[in-house]
């Protein structure tokens, strides 16, 4: 199947899950949705780790999961429920993927980095991902473990930032500016990446590249994938709100026909990279 | 007790091949051999500790058992989230080693000092707390902390001498019997009951020391005399999460009520003054003429 189909089927799924719990941070899944198709079917290995820091968007990452059948589809349905191994941010050691209970903000960076460490250090240097909001830049640690991936030169972590200039209460370069954002992961020791993390053409690209990168420097490398909050979805995209707020039912029912749309027109213009 | 520290993980490390030991930056001229036996398995971190104790909770996830070591309030309160999130919640057999419990950093002054470091890790999740009393004692506690599965804390500290002969590490020692007062100490402040120059006051005490945190469970011993006998607690920590509060609930849990029960802590820094460890603890009374008079008042009335 297409990357893009891919996309389509795993938002499908988190849409219905977010509108069964009536729950919100249906825009940061959104915003994720191809990166996480992208390392899942287009680039991670079995024996990779991928570490999905914004752990806010986890429903992308179950539906994830399950669209790979690593996860019983079964379980979706469970997401906010009373019992249920699934909750709104990551669980504690509950699932194999899922290494780390992440979502405080500020510490998938330098989970990852002690991971990549370990397996070297074990002999069993392997391909580590760690997805960062771009809000969650704000934490210091997260500069922190930026020093220490690069002192290392843990050339094998490849840092995938989410960048879709949004935070909790406000734009991200009003609450906290991060620009010039390339600037400064260059400034750290990383080789810097920009693609539109909504367009596996451009995603793929940014892969081949990272790739190249990898191969030519002993250098970690840090890829901006420019998104949008919510996209896909006319009344959600590039809203603080699609952060927060849960769809009633015409809200859903635009959702997906937003989303079937969108789909349409990127399989007949060619755009469905495989 | 440092030295003693970085001597039982060399020996540790020579046992088992899976051990990391990372710094925050400090210990000059006490770890350089640590790092000379360790190899690429030491890694100084920078001054960076929330990045260390997410480092190590990714390293024990890959299977490695990693020491994280540097002034205590730094390796305690710094990163205490990630100690929390990443680590105890995990349930990963993270080491954490705070060098100057108490006021062990004397004249570097409060910031550098650890009054709550014992309370804090002692309310988490999947964590056990090492208080050593002995130099001796650092091997033994490094060693049942390597066998411990769960993420653990050790207070370093100056020592003070104990006379007699200190049974080996564990949760609970008796250290001396004593006639009408049992004190139940954690860590080298206890020994400075013995310098007290009171042979009487002396003849009266019951020494104790707790070894760990969570307190387990009072060996039969101490529980016949906690039923008669006054009970005092000594710590180079601060009243609330330390050991005067962990035991007074624990004694009431099992239905034990002493005639009386006396917690000596330290309360800070109220005259706002600096000085030694030892000046910080006489002036806390927790030891010198201060220590001897709260004693005397609990034994004598």
């Amino acid at each position: 199947m297409a990357l893009a189909a891919r996309a389509f089927s795993v938002k499908k799924r988190f849409l219905a899950m977010y509108k069964r719990a009536n729950a919100g941070h249906v825009g940061s899944a959104l915003s994720c949705a191809e990166l996480l198709v992208l390392l899942k079917y287009a680039w991670m290995r079995d024996q990779d780790t991928f570490i999905l820091s914004k752990g806010h968007a986890v429903a992308a990452l179950y539906s994830l999961l399950v669209e790979a059948n690593e996860l019983d589809a079964g379980q979706l349905d469970t997401f906010y429920g009373e019992g249920t191994l699934l909750p709104a941010l990551p669980p504690v050691n509950g699932i194999k993927q899922i290494p780390f209970a992440t979502g405080s903000l500020g510490h998938g960076l330098s989970l990852c980095a002690g991971m990549a460490v370990g397996a070297a250090l074990a002999g069993r240097p392997r391909d580590f991902f760690c997805l960062t909001s771009d809000g969650e830049l704000d934490a210091g640690s997260i500069w922190e473990a930026a020093l220490f991936v690069s002192h290392r030169k843990l050339a094998n972590l490849v840092w995938l930032i989410d960048r879709n200039r949004i935070q909790g209460m406000g734009g991200t370069e009003d609450v906290l500016a991060l620009e010039p954002l390339a600037d400064k992961l260059a400034s750290f020791g990383f080789q810097v990446l920009e693609a539109d993390g909504h367009d596996f053409g451009a995603l793929l690209a940014a892969r081949d590249a990272c790739r190249r990168l990898q191969a030519k420097r002993p250098a970690p490398v840090a890829i901006i994938a420019n998104t949008i909050k919510g996209h896909g979805i006319r009344y959600m995209q590039d809203t603080v709100a699609s952060h927060y707020l849960p769809m009633d039912d015409a809200q859903y029912r635009q959702a997906l026909d937003d989303l079937a749309s969108a789909y349409a027109t990127a399989a007949v213009t060619g755009r469905d990279a495989r | 007790m440092r030295d003693e520290f970085v001597r039982a993980l060399i020996g540790l490390h020579q046992r088992r091949r899976d051990l990391v030991f990372m710094t925050g930056d400090v210990g000059y001229l006490a770890i350089e051999g640590l790092q000379a036996t360790f190899g690429d398995r030491f890694i100084n971190a920078g001054v960076a500790e929330q990045n260390m104790v997410s480092l190590a909770a990714g390293l024990a996830r890959e299977g490695h058992l990693p020491w994280l070591y540097s002034i205590a309030p730094f390796v305690v309160l710094r990163p205490y989230e990630q100690i929390r999130t990443d680590v105890c919640l995990h349930r990963l057999p993270v080491k954490l080693v705070g060098n100057g419990g108490g006021y062990g950093y004397g004249i570097m002054g409060a910031t550098h000092h650890a009054l709550e470091d014992i309370g804090a890790m002692r309310v988490l999740p999947n964590m056990r707390v090492y208080v050593p009393l002995t130099a001796a004692d650092v091997e033994q506690a490094v060693a049942s902390m390597a066998a411990d599965p769960l993420a653990n804390y050790l207070r370093l500290n100056g020592v003070m001498p104990i006379p007699g002969e200190v049974p080996p590490f564990a949760p609970w020692r008796r250290l001396k019997p004593g006639r009408s007062t049992v004190v139940i100490g954690a860590g080298p402040v206890l020994g400075n009951i013995y310098e007290l120059a009171d042979p009487d006051l002396l003849d009266e005490l019951e020494l104790w020391c707790v070894g760990t945190f969570p307190i387990e469970d009072l060996p039969a011993e101490l529980k016949a005399s906690v039923r008669t006998k006054r009970v005092v607690t000594i710590e180079e920590h601060y009243g609330a999460g330390g050991l005067g509060e962990a035991l007074g609930c624990s004694l009431l849990s099992q239905g034990l009520s002493p005639p009386s029960f006396t917690g000596l802590h330290a309360a800070g820094y109220p005259s706002g003054r600096y000085g030694s460890q030892r000046w910080h603890q006489e002036e806390n009374g927790l030891a010198g003429p201060g220590l001897r008079s709260r004693l005397q008042k609990v034994v004598r009335g």
